[in-house]
């Protein structure tokens, strides 16, 4: 039997085949629908409209709703959307809904489906929200798609999928301390380009990748929509599996690739030649080593998102950041309320990493997208008229965090925090002892 | 699916994203409720910055001012269309407004499958970089069968890629009656 990659085989078991081949056009059966607060109205309007009122979600065990967007905003038709959320939780008596102005509130749902244990490997996992792709992470298949789809998954269970030829990014080599996966996967993106891996899944891959954290793994895969991909998959090995396990009890099957499996194309990296990049404004693919921006004013720092918001960020820019003040606004809005919650707990050198951002005048924000997506006017951190960020998040189209007339750089937790205590874009090798 | 798709032409970049189609400030208005859902016709496309609306002059809004709809039907475009966010709202936004069809080099392919699955648009590849060949306001008129585009303005020809597997979907309206005659929603 020709041999298969990793996506193909978790594919091909739940259309109840054998094998795919890329280009298939298949039927699967989806273990978890997740969707939020923007995107989770308008599936359950077209659910109710192709499966009648009184229809019943197909397993309410498998759908798991987790609004975080809009949030802390006095906006009211955001407000409507929780509301929606909230009746149809009830209606459906839905075990995994995490109700806004609960104890069970998570925030970002990327970051809460890996926390609450949603993210196993050899599953199939679709979202509302094109960064669903960041559970691959864990060696599942996890895509986003629109209101229609969901609703169709809602109501049957099933979706159709074009089997995706698979890109393949091998890291090797020890990665220096200046360096984050969010080098790394801008480093991919800026090579490939933002429709380089258009209909593609990209597979993560080397003794660097299996090095990193779950956390870290997230960035990777987080960001391979940002290249146009499908998926983005990384096998999954021990790390992968005591973070499950310390999460879940649910079964799963890991799924690992044929020796001779065949790639679309293989791109190998040397990880201790790389340098600590930056996606310059407008476009996630348009790299630059931070020497080149290095001393660019900016008017706003912002740590937070699914990419950039996980504790291991935080930590990251603390211990930059620790005991000294920064010169420029500095949001730092954590991606999930366990997040918010062990950075009052996790202690760098006696000091909580909370503590540490409060002391050096950063502006402390609550679990949420924030100003990821820019958001209703009133949200924590918005960029507005004119000004320069630099971010740890994903996107940095005209617009993404607000104003249409700001600039934003992307950059890992690192040089946002080297930047933050310069006022201007700064290379963490300088301040990093 | 139409079998053929005429109307005006309206000429954007490459890579417009969802941010543009539909900035993310205006989805909080419902997808169904009559008055709420025409704000989508209204601000599709206005995040595109102001000089690349309607090329190549510029400064053609897709939806004048304080309407609803547009007056151009079909859309052309570069690489990578609808890249960005998962929004449905962004097909929607651009059917709200009265568009049919979109022909671009590449799309993103979570709009390429929200315009098929929900029926929205009809989202057609080329070879061919058309935003150099059309221009906003010129008649053209789309052969879905033959997967063809004729320019009525400048009487020039372009062959599209055709549609493949996504034809059946598109035929049969969206993925909800596809999904019911492959029996899969047994209603
Ligand atoms: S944090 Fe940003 S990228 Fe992540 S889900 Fe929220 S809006 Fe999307």
């Amino acid at each position: 039997m020709a041999p298969q990659t990793i996506t193909e085989k978790i594919l091909a078991a739940h259309a109840g085949r054998e094998r795919v081949t890329p280009g298939d056009n298949i039927w699967v059966n989806v273990d978890i629908l997740m969707t939020h607060d923007v995107c989770g109205p308008p599936p359950i309007d077209i659910f109710k409209r192709e499966f009648g009122d009184k229809a019943k979600v197909w397993d309410s065990d498998k759908l798991v709703i987790l609004p975080d967007h809009y949030i802390f905003t006095e906006d009211p038709h955001a407000r409507r959307n929780i509301e929606l959320l909230r009746a149809f939780a009830h209606e459906h008596d839905l075990p995994h809904y995490y109700d806004v102005g609960t104890s069970r509130y998570k925030g970002v749902c990327h970051v809460a489906l890996a926390e609450e244990g949603f993210n196993r490997p050899g599953n199939v996992l679709f979202g509302t929200d094109s960064h669903t792709c960041t559970s691959g992470a864990f060696g599942l298949f996890s895509t986003g798609v629109g209101n229609t789809d969901a609703a169709l998954i809602m109501g049957t269970g099933k979706i159709w999928v074009k089997v995706p030829e698979t890109m393949r990014f091998v890291f090797e080599g020890d990665l220096p301390p200046y360096l984050m996966a969010k080098d790394l996967i801008l480093a991919v993106i800026g090579e490939i380009g933002t429709d380089g891996g258009t209909y593609r899944t990209l597979e993560f891959d080397g003794g660097a990748v299996y090095d990193l954290s779950m956390q870290e793994r997230m960035t990777l895969t987080n960001m391979a929509i940002e290249a146009g991909g499908k998926n983005g998959i990384i096998a999954p090995d021990q790390v992968t599996f005591d973070f499950v396990r310390a999460r879940t009890d649910a079964p799963f099957q890991a799924v690992y690739r044929d020796a001779d499996a065949k790639f679309h194309s293989e791109y190998v990296f040397d990880v201790t030649e790389m340098v600590p990049v930056v996606a310059k404004p407008h476009s996630p693919d348009n790299k630059a080593p931070v020497t080149e921006v290095v001393g660019t004013r900016l008017d706003k720092c912002y740590i937070g998102s699914c990419t950039g918001g996980k504790l291991e960020d935080f930590e990251a820019a603390a211990r930059v950041i620790k005991g000294q003040e920064v010169k420029v606004a500095t949001y730092v809005v954590p991606a999930s309320t366990e997040v918010e919650r062990r950075m009052k707990e996790v202690t760098i050198d006696g000091q909580t990493i909370w503590d540490i951002f409060v002391s050096a005048g950063c502006m402390m924000g609550h679990a949420s997208c924030g100003a990821c997506l820019g958001g209703p006017i009133d949200t924590f951190g918005r960029a507005v008229g004119t000004e320069v960020v630099i971010s740890t998040t994903n996107r940095n189209f005209p617009g993404r965090m607000g104003s249409k007339m700001s600039a934003v750089y992307l950059a890992s937790p690192l040089t946002v925090a080297a930047s933050a205590l310069n006022g201007v874009i700064t290379d963490p090798r300088e301040v990093l002892v | 699916m139409k079998d053929v798709i005429r109307g005006l032409a309206y000429v954007v970049g490459d890579a417009i994203d969802t941010d543009q189609i539909i900035p993310a400030a205006h989805l909080v208005y419902s997808l169904t409720v009559p008055e709420e859902r025409r704000m989508y016709g209204r601000y599709a496309l206005s995040g595109v910055p102001a000089d690349q609306q309607g090329l190549p002059q510029g400064g053609v809004p897709f939806t004048p001012e304080d309407a609803f709809e547009s007056e151009y039907k079909v859309i052309i475009s570069g690489s990578n269309f609808g890249c960005g966010s998962s929004r449905e709202h962004a097909p929607f936004a651009l059917a709200e407004a009265g568009c049919e069809a979109v022909v671009a080099e590449s799309y993103a392919r979570i709009f390429y499958r929200n315009s098929v699955d929900g029926g929205f648009v009809v989202p057609f590849e080329t070879r061919v970089r058309l935003i150099d060949r059309i221009e906003t306001g010129h008649e053209v008129e789309i052969d879905t069968a033959r997967s063809t585009l004729h320019n009525h303005t400048t009487g020039e020809d372009f062959l599209l890629n055709p549609l493949g597997d996504v034809a059946d979907i598109l035929k049969a309206g969206n993925v909800f009656e596809y999904a019911r005659q492959q029996g899969l929603i047994i209603t």
